[in-house]
């Protein structure tokens, strides 16, 4: 078997038939747009134009804006959709929707073999936004996908368990979904989901309705509304999480509620995912075998393993050790006080592993007074109903450095997150100036 | 009855193609509602306009009010903590029921058990 649609099964046989349909459907073009909605659709899809020899264009959006710039990096580019409103602006290959639904192998037609694609072969580009504007695109070779996935399912003890269900929260289009939710289930034998599920209630019964083992693939957006709506969760055998690192009270409460592990993934677009850690654990990550990390020039350079270039990381990665390292954040996180040195992202780590502090950010203060040593303190802002100031900067004195205290130390009833879940230092220093605003007109 | 067809009439339960078994409602509460709506939408956002700015009938999400999927999430939210209404989607389209607040408030009318 090959997926599961509203819980029921597609299996191989009919997953090869559709592939075989689609392949002849793409038509001459080297490069295909695969924008299919529909994870199934997307996995046919993609493995239609591997068995065609076409390579697979994996843009992260699809305004029209990169649409044209995907035209100038490959005029011959369709479309493939399985959306009747798309309006990509592209020869458009619609997806053969199913007539009767294949229920039993024996109704199926069966190719002779599974088509072996070459370890060489040029599977996809996936693109980044470039400084300049202009698309930047990765190769991704299929040899170096299956390592990477391969040793994925070793990192979630996929093999243990029989094969698994795997449902996830984000689009097949991006490298966290194209390798955790399309990837992982076709390279190592396991079921994926042809559902995206977005609410709450809608990724509990999705979940509800697989069978054991079952696997979420989601980020931390999600996970926040999962555990705040009031909806029953129910029992998964893995929770992975990826995008951006997940608050440490956050990752406990998943594990109790699903009652399973939480395990996050690191990576980028450009490398694809490299390092694991399980958050309850503590904060290290453990990089995926033969893949290394270097210093130059200030900048945490990857490469190795199934890193198909030397690639420039746009965080700070700490080494810690062989295989191991700290994440510190985006390079602009970058903190220096009185020549001591860390990240806004590690300090907000600290913030939030104290009990009782529910969301905090440290921010820097612009327009602060001029003090004598010159020196700039940071702010913060928490969310911790149950705690006083006092009790919480003595709970901070012991996780970092007192240079770092915060003044002023602010607590608020939301944080200022935006659209993506991150905090705009300029939102945090408008909700810092109001807050300073009504206490002194109280 | 198999699992797949029971949460089809789950999602069709709560989808606008079955007529919700509910007293119908007054335009009166109709019009508290939408306001109180208006004003969850526009707290849980951090807007910066008063509710009774949102047109009833222009868009919620992409055009008109201009939410993005992010948004969507944290109103489904705060609906779900004040009306105990879990939103649900056949996809990951947020169309319809954001298609409009006066949509959204319908559907929250319907469906609300607080």
């Amino acid at each position: 078997m090959v997926a599961y649609r509203a819980g029921a099964p597609i299996l191989v046989p009919q997953f090869l038939g559709d592939v075989q349909r689609v392949a002849t459907a793409l038509g001459r073009s080297a490069y295909v747009l695969n924008a299919c909605r529909d994870r199934y659709h997307f996995s046919v899809g993609f493995a239609a134009s591997l068995v065609a020899g076409k390579v697979s264009l994996l843009p992260s959006t699809h305004t029209p804006e990169v649409v044209r710039q995907l035209t100038a990096f490959a005029p011959d580019v369709v479309c493939l959709t399985d959306d009747d409103n798309c309006s990509i602006a592209l020869p458009l290959i619609r997806y053969p929707h199913d007539t009767a639904p294949l229920a039993t192998a024996a109704d199926c037609p069966v190719p002779s073999t599974v088509p072996r694609i070459d370890a060489g072969q040029l599977a996809a580009y996936v693109f980044t936004s470039g400084s300049t504007g202009t698309p930047v695109p990765y190769r991704k070779t299929w040899g170096p996908l299956v390592e990477c996935v391969r040793e994925e399912a070793k990192r979630l003890s996929l093999a243990g368990r029989g094969r698994c269900a795997i449902v996830a929260t984000v689009p097949p289009q991006h490298m966290y979904g194209f390798e955790s939710s399309v990837l992982i289930a076709l390279c190592n034998a396991h079921a994926l989901c042809a559902e995206r599920p977005f609410y709450p209630a809608d990724i509990a019964a999705v979940l509800d309705a697989l069978p054991r083992p079952r696997i979420l693939i989601t980020t931390p957006v999600h996970l926040r509304a999962l555990l705040a709506a009031g909806v029953a969760l129910p029992q998964a055998d893995l929770v992975v999480s990826s995008t951006a690192p997940l608050e440490p009270q956050l990752a406990a409460e998943t594990e109790q509620r699903f009652n399973t592990q939480l395990l996050e993934v690191y990576g980028s677009t450009e490398t694809g995912q490299i390092a694991t850690r399980r958050p309850t654990d503590g904060v290290e990550w453990s990089l995926w075998p033969g893949v290394t990390l270097s210093l130059r020039d200030g900048t945490t350079w990857a490469q190795g393993g199934h890193v198909e270039q030397p690639t420039r990381m746009y965080d700070l990665l700490e080494i810690v050790g062989a295989g191991r390292f700290r994440l510190h954040g985006r390079v602009t996180d970058l903190v220096n006080i009185a020549g001591k040195r860390t990240s806004l992202a590690y300090l907000n780590h600290q913030l939030n592993g104290i009990p009782g502090v529910e969301d905090g950010a440290f921010f820097h203060v612009e327009d602060s007074p001029a003090s004598h040593t010159g020196v700039t303190r940071l702010a913060a802002c928490v969310v911790a109903p149950q705690l006083d100031a006092a009790r919480l900067v003595e709970a901070l004195r012991e996780r970092i450095d007192a240079v770092f205290l915060p003044r002023p130390l602010l607590f608020v009833a939301r944080l200022p997150r935006n659209s993506t879940g991150k905090l705009p230092q300029a939102a945090l220093r408008s909700l810092a100036a109001a807050q300073g605003k009504s206490a002194s007109a109280s | 009855m198999s699992l797949a067809l029971l949460l089809k009439a789950y999602r069709d339960s709560m989808s606008d193609k079955v007529a919700p078994l509910r007293q119908p409602v007054s335009p009166a509460s109709l019009a508290t509602l939408t306001g109180e709506v208006a004003g969850l939408i526009v707290e849980a956002l951090n807007l910066d306009i008063t509710p009774a700015d949102i047109d009833p009938d222009a868009p919620l999400y992409g055009e008109g009010l201009g939410l993005d999927s992010i948004d969507i999430l944290e109103i489904a939210l705060v609906v779900s903590k004040q009306y105990g209404v879990q939103l649900r989607a056949d996809s990951e389209d947020n169309e319809r029921i954001f298609a409009s607040l006066r949509r959204l408030v319908d559907y929250v009318s319907a469906h609300r058990t607080k």
